[in-house]
């Protein structure tokens, strides 16, 4: 086996290892910390470039390129309980993005958060985020990828709340560790059911991993009680997971409110990396999501993929729908991270694993690029995040300007030489074909409509017209802990650092070049993930509709940032507290979706608050019925103890003391008689013996 | 395993400290507490020896002692362990010491106090060894009366009341177990527990009991399930059980938070150890006829307590209940692995691994519990006392240390993958969820609820702003950091590598899921 | 007239006098002297019925009377003390003013 695949443990592991050092040092080692993390993050970079390297290499030589290595790790009974890791495709393009991409972030990190007091703990929860994120692409265990699971929502929650002193920031990261968590359960119960049924948790493992033919053939022969299948209802717990981590219609709500963190996080955590687990958990387990339809081939998509292109579509939609009403910048760039991830799960759904997972790599590329571009921008703002309070800042920030145009382009899939085109052309595509229904096809043109349309209208925001920026208004807006914290400078907006530009524009190169490795007409991205011949031709655009989808769809943007333009482009917002230009025309849907369907007040009124009102039920039972029973039982041991306790003092006491009193009084009577008078004594005796005598004689004589 | 009587000594180390310990009573508090926190760490290393001196793979039990004791009864002194009895002993060691250092606030009568917990470690220590009822049910009656005084003296303002309630309800749960137990003895002329399983496990136990205690009113079945209530009540009360549960939150509550470590973590388990090693290999038959119910008293203890806890506001109140929660999933698992009987080599595979979870779950809330209860009272004595959930406010500002360490616990508590919660609660789902499906899909409430409450705790206390009135709390000083280390160190030793700990149990757990087979 | 029965009268009558004197007088001195009459009227009884009994052989009332002197004799001198020391105490022989065991 290759030392690559034996060692690929070291990938996670370096990180841990620094986050593990930087955890006990001290918060003046700024720099020690900062290097450690970037240093582990580049090693990190290294060795998956080997491992990508090597699985290319063996795909070129045309050797099995899915190479596993497992260890036992804990026994019951019989039985050890296995983990291991894995060395596919997925895997190597996974590891490839997630180190190059968090390297650019960490880097850009020093700069962004070089003002803060507690930048050495930054750096310790960015390293672990990132081992916990790599152990979960590299494991080939369920069970491993669980754990990593659990721990990057760990240190998501820990980073969504790193400006604790917030409240805003602290009920956020409880939320999204709740939330996340609902759909973990699930998630958790069906690797349960997986085990029981399929008796491992490994992925492959030889002929007998959970994900190989075996184990999936014994899992579609069995039914649930409900009628379905056993694969199909494991399949479905597992995308609860998915659902909640890449917040998925309905478990969206805590992606938006996770914006209160740091922007290299929501850049890293909330777009980039592990809000895209839920679609490569989905991709990872594919075997098992498609399953029935493998088996059986009666329909060309299962249940579950079926269930996930819904989810997806929905979320795509509902997303984008969101995003055109939001001011926050940050939360805009939220919104849509929502709506892409739809994507990629419709893409997944209808499409396979490398039409989902191509967009992923894309977007992780381009919207933590928007995110970071996001942050120089409230970076020079001054901790600004409201983009009426923006304006002007193509001139002031070139840099920041030209990378953040690239990346919107890119999101808006512009056509040919952004890479979102080529991704998000694919997964629109391959709704197109899709044999079941066309709706989520309409669904994902209409989220790319509007996607195009609030992109622009971010950029007219903040990038055209004048700056509104107004001194000291970063501060009014008090619960925004950011301000304190990311502002140095003085009120006028101005670049960023080096250190900031620098990944923004290496992350633009890529969002340029990233897309060619995907178009139809030299597929390597899917042949590679897939396994299938690899040629250039050309022809392939003509094939199944391809070119009038790609045709419709480039309108379909140009139409959106036609709209963009027409609402915001040509008459510049000029004040701070202007209405919005779209919402003074249709103000009740625009108010409607700025405050996202009121999803959370509907999630306040009913889900938080049955729950409290439960947990008071439980506390009332607790107090009043279980501890009643009990106080009734005592007041009944009471109660009879007191009734004891009478008729020991009434019947049997009293019986007693009445019987001693007759004999005193029998005493006192007796006693009268004793008159101490010798004489009364004798006439007694005296009387006696007359009536005796008398009696005698009487008898003698009868 | 020579003739060395190990776990005698073992058990009368503590004995002799107490004794040392009032004989230095007149020393100062400092020499007290050294000299007490020492007779507990010999303890601890005695049964380090004993776990680096044991078999993991042998049958039945080790370091066994047999002496006869009471002829006329038929009791012997009887000692031993297996893997379980090693397990909790092992926890009790850590725990002691664990409890003593969190009684720093306590200022009177200190070598009273001191001789008391070495005493009630020693009870302990009699009932997880003890292999014969007589002198089990001797110990763990003798328990009682070193915690009722721990919690009466030296408790809060309402420990009168906690004191005689955590007495007088353990007490009634004894003393129905003691009649079952009686019931038995008359049948079986046996006290000793390895002879009673055997004898439940060949099936002639409870024709015999019928047998030899005909009761003209009662069928067969209901003597036996009468006989079975009794020793049930004893050790629900004790873990507990939800409805029998309602002595524990105050008597968590108002004990000095020492004595709460000691109750939490280890006593707590005399109910689980009951379970283990009395209900179900002499119980099976009953507890299958009754399953339904007792898996909803697991779902009820699990869901109920876990809402209730997050209801609290007094954070030694919510650790009571979540304790109650931690240990609904052991008496879930339990319940699961008593449902089946067959030997189908799947159905074995699912009770193996229920079984190991609820060892390592018993092991686990002990350590996770104590150091929480810990960590409250080092709170506590920063803060004179004051408690509550609302009290606090952004303590990481000024305790950072304090924060991550607290942290680790708090989610060690939730079951975070790495620390050691999460494969007790994995292997538990893993056991129960293909033999008692739908209870056990029901419990994973319990973990979600869980986790609302406790980062309801790291929110409140922890985040958002901090109180003028706090801004001078000291974070943790180097003596308690270094205290803390190996603690916190064992989390995560547990949560990498659950093999240490497996490695020793999986045998007895393999053995007492094959008892169930055969009746 | 069969003299036995002038003896029982003469011993009725003293025993009858015996008897008065001792409910009658106050004196405790008087009351014994009462008593023994009352003992010599009873010891004359036993005299007189053995002599004119059916076996005046046997020496039995003689035996028995002369016991019972001795009896009367040591009661005599026990009484006697106990009022001496009554009147001692009390300075007192009256009967009626010794009631000091009064129930």
């Amino acid at each position: 086996m290759n030392w690559i695949v034996r060692n690929l443990w070291l990938i996670p592991m370096l990180p841990m290892v620094a986050a593990g050092i930087i955890a006990v040092t001290k918060r003046k080692g700024r720099m020690l910390a900062a290097s450690l993390a970037i240093g582990s993050m580049s090693l990190s970079f290294l060795l998956s470039v080997w491992a990508f390297a090597h699985v290319v290499l063996l795909r070129n030589q045309g050797q099995i390129d899915l190479q596993v290595w497992n260890f036992r790790w804990f026994q019951f009974g019989n039985e050890w309980v296995s983990l291991g890791w894995i060395l596919n495709p997925l895997t190597a393009v996974m590891v490839v993005m997630v180190t190059f991409v968090g390297l650019l972030i960490f880097i850009y990190s020093i700069g962004y958060m070089a003002h803060d007091e507690n930048f050495t703990r930054f750096f310790g929860f960015l390293a672990l985020f990132a081992a916990a994120m790599l152990g979960l692409i590299v494991a080939n265990s369920l069970l491993l990828l669980f754990m990593c699971w659990e721990i990057v929502g760990l240190t998501s929650y820990l980073l969504i709340g790193f400006w604790y002193s917030n409240p805003r920031a602290a009920a956020a990261s409880k939320k999204a560790f709740l939330t996340t968590r609902i759909g973990d359960l699930p998630f958790f119960l069906g690797i349960v059911w997986l085990y029981s049924k399929s008796g491992t948790l490994l992925f492959y493992n030889g002929g007998t991993g959970c994900l190989e033919p075996m184990s999936l053939e014994h899992l579609v022969a069995q039914r649930t009680t409900i009628g379905m299948c056993v694969a199909t209802g494991i399949a479905l717990l597992i995308f609860c997971g998915a659902v909640g981590k890449s917040g998925q219609f309905p478990l969206h709500v805590w992606l938006p409110d996770a914006m209160e963190g740091p922007t290299p996080v929501s850049a890293l955590i909330h777009a980039a990396t592990m809000v895209a687990a839920g679609v490569f958990l989905v991709a990872r387990v594919y075997p098992l999501m498609s399953a029935h339809a493998l088996v059986h081939g009666a329909v060309s998509t299962s249940a579950a993929l079926q269930v996930v292109t819904w989810v997806g579509s929905i979320t795509a939609l509902f997303g984008a729908l969101i995003a055109v009403a939001q001011y926050d910048i940050k939360r805009i760039l939220a919104y849509s991270t929502i709506s892409q991830l739809g994507y990629m799960m419709m893409g997944l759904g209808v499409g396979g694993v490398s039409v989902g997972m191509f967009h992923l790599i894309t977007h992780a590329f381009f919207k933590s690029l928007l995110f970071l571009g996001a942050g120089s921008v409230i970076h020079g703002c001054s901790g600004e995040q409201d983009i009426r309070r923006m304006g002007g800042l193509g001139k002031l920030m070139p840099f920041t300007f030209a990378t953040y145009a690239v990346g919107m382009l890119a999101l808006c899939g512009f056509p040919l030489f952004f890479s979102g085109f080529w991704s998000k052309d694919e997964i629109l595509h391959a709704a197109h074909v899709w044999d079941l229904s066309q709706i989520p096809f309409y669904m994902g043109a209409f989220a790319a409509l509007l996607t195009a349309f609030y992109m622009a209208r971010q950029m007219y925001y903040v990038f055209a017209g004048s700056t509104r920026l107004e001194v000291g208004e970063a501060h009014g807006d008090g619960a925004n802990a950011t301000a304190g914290m990311e502002h140095e400078h003085g009120p006028v907006p101005h670049e960023s650092p080096a250190v900031m530009t620098v990944p923004l524009m290496t992350l633009a190169g890529c969002t340029l070049l990233l897309g060619f490795l995907g178009t139809p007409a030299w597929p390597w991205f899917q042949s590679f993930l897939e396994d299938t011949r690899l040629r250039v031709d050309f022809g392939a655009f003509a094939r199944e509709g391809m070119f009038p989808v790609m045709i419709s769809s480039s309108l379909i943007v140009f139409l959106g940032l036609g709209l963009g333009w027409w609402f915001y482009g040509r008459e510049p917002v000029d004040a701070a507290d202007a209405p919005d230009h779209l919402g003074r025309r249709v103000p009740a849907i625009f108010a409607v979706l700025g405050h996202a369907f009121y999803m959370d007040a509907l999630y306040d009124k009913t889900f938080v608050r049955a729950n409290i009102a439960f947990s008071r039920i439980s506390t009332w039972l607790d107090r009043w019925v279980w501890n009643g029973a009990v106080q009734i039982v005592r007041y009944g041991t009471l109660a009879f103890a007191h009734m004891d306790s009478f008729i020991d003092n009434h019947v049997v006491n009293g019986a007693f003391d009445e019987g001693c009193e007759g004999v005193s009084r029998s005493g006192q009577i007796l006693a009268k008689l004793q008159t101490g008078r010798v004489q009364s004594y004798l006439k007694v005796i005296g009387v006696a013996l007359i009536v005796f005598t008398a009696l005698l004689l009487w008898r003698a004589n009868a | 395993m020579s003739g060395f009587p190990w776990i005698s000594v073992l058990t009368l180390v503590p004995i002799a400290g107490a004794i040392v310990v009032l004989a230095v009573g007149a020393a100062s508090h400092t020499v007290v507490r050294r000299t007490a926190l020492g007779f507990s760490l010999i303890a601890l290393a005695l049964t380090l020896l004993l776990w680096y001196g044991f078999h993991p793979e042998a049958n039945g039990y080790q370091y066994q002692e047999m002496h006869p004791w009471i002829s006329m009864l038929n009791a012997n002194y009887h000692v031993g362990i297996d893997g379980l009895g090693l397990l909790m002993l092992l926890l009790s060691a850590i725990v002691t010491p664990i409890g003593m250092l969190a009684s720093r606030q306590v200022e009177r009568q200190v070598s009273l106090y001191f001789a008391l917990m070495l005493l009630l470690q020693a009870c302990l220590f009699g009932t997880f060894t003890a292999l014969s009822f007589i002198h089990w049910f001797i110990f763990w009656e003798m328990g009682l009366i070193p915690a009722f005084f721990l919690v009466r003296l030296w408790g809060g303002p309402k420990s009168a009341k906690a004191a005689m309630q955590f007495l007088v309800y353990t007490m009634v749960g004894s003393i129905t177990m003691l009649m079952s137990f009686l019931a038995i003895f008359l049948a079986t002329r046996s006290f000793d527990f390895v002879d009673i399983g055997r004898m439940a496990q060949s099936g002639r136990l409870m024709p015999e009991i019928v047998a030899r205690l005909g009761w003209h009113l009662l069928t067969p079945e209901h003597t036996a399930m009468v006989i079975f209530a009794g020793v049930f009540l004893g050790f629900a009360v004790k873990v507990p059980v939800i409805p029998f549960h309602t002595w524990l939150p105050l008597t968590y509550t108002e004990a000095p938070t020492g004595t709460t470590i000691l109750l939490t973590g280890a006593m707590s388990k005399m109910g689980l150890y009951g379970f283990l090693r009395i209900l179900l290999p002499c119980f099976g038959v009953q507890m299958q006829h009754v399953l339904t119910p007792l898996l909803w008293l697991a779902v009820a203890t699990i869901v109920l307590s876990a809402y209730t806890a997050w209801a609290q506001t007094d954070l030694k109140r919510m650790f009571a209940y979540s304790s109650i929660n931690h240990l609904g999933y052991c008496i879930l698992a339990i319940f699961a692995v008593a449902k089946f009987t067959g030997t189908d080599a799947g159905l074995m595979s699912q009770k193996f691994a229920a079984m190991d979870g609820v060892f390592l779950q018993m092991f686990n809330h002990g350590l996770t519990a104590a150091t929480l209860f810990w960590f409250i009272a080092m709170l506590e004595k920063r803060s004179g006392g004051v408690r509550g959930l609302n009290d606090f406010g952004g303590l990481r500002r000024v305790m950072p240390v304090f924060t991550g360490l607290m942290g680790i616990a708090l989610f060690s508590s939730l079951g975070l993958p790495g620390l050691n919660g999460f494969i007790g609660e994995f292997l538990i789902f893993k056991g129960s969820f293909p033999l008692v499906t739908w209870a056990t899909a029901l419990s994973v409430l319990g973990l979600l609820i869980t986790a609302i409450f406790i980062l309801g705790i790291l929110q409140r206390v922890f985040y958002g702003a901090l109180p003028e009135v706090w801004a001078q709390l000291p974070d943790l000083t180097v003596g308690e950091r270094l205290s803390l280390v190996p603690v916190i160190g064992l989390m995560f030793v547990l949560g990498l590598y659950p093999q240490l700990v497996l490695g020793v149990v999986n045998h007895t757990a393999m053995q007492m899921a094959l008892t169930l087979r055969n009746f | 007239m069969n003299p036995l029965t002038g003896y029982v009268f003469l011993s009725a009558l003293l025993f009858a006098v015996g008897l008065a004197g001792a409910l009658t007088r106050r004196n405790a001195m008087l009351v014994l002297i009462g008593i023994e009459l009352m003992l010599n009227a009873a010891n004359l009884n036993f005299i007189a019925f053995w002599r004119y009994g059916p076996h005046p052989e046997a020496l039995t009332g003689v035996m028995f009377v002369i016991f019972s002197i001795g009896v009367a004799a040591a009661e005599a001198a026990v009484g006697l003390s106990i009022i001496l020391a009554v009147y001692r105490h009390s300075k007192t022989t009256n009967l009626d003013e010794m009631d000091s065991l009064k129930g």
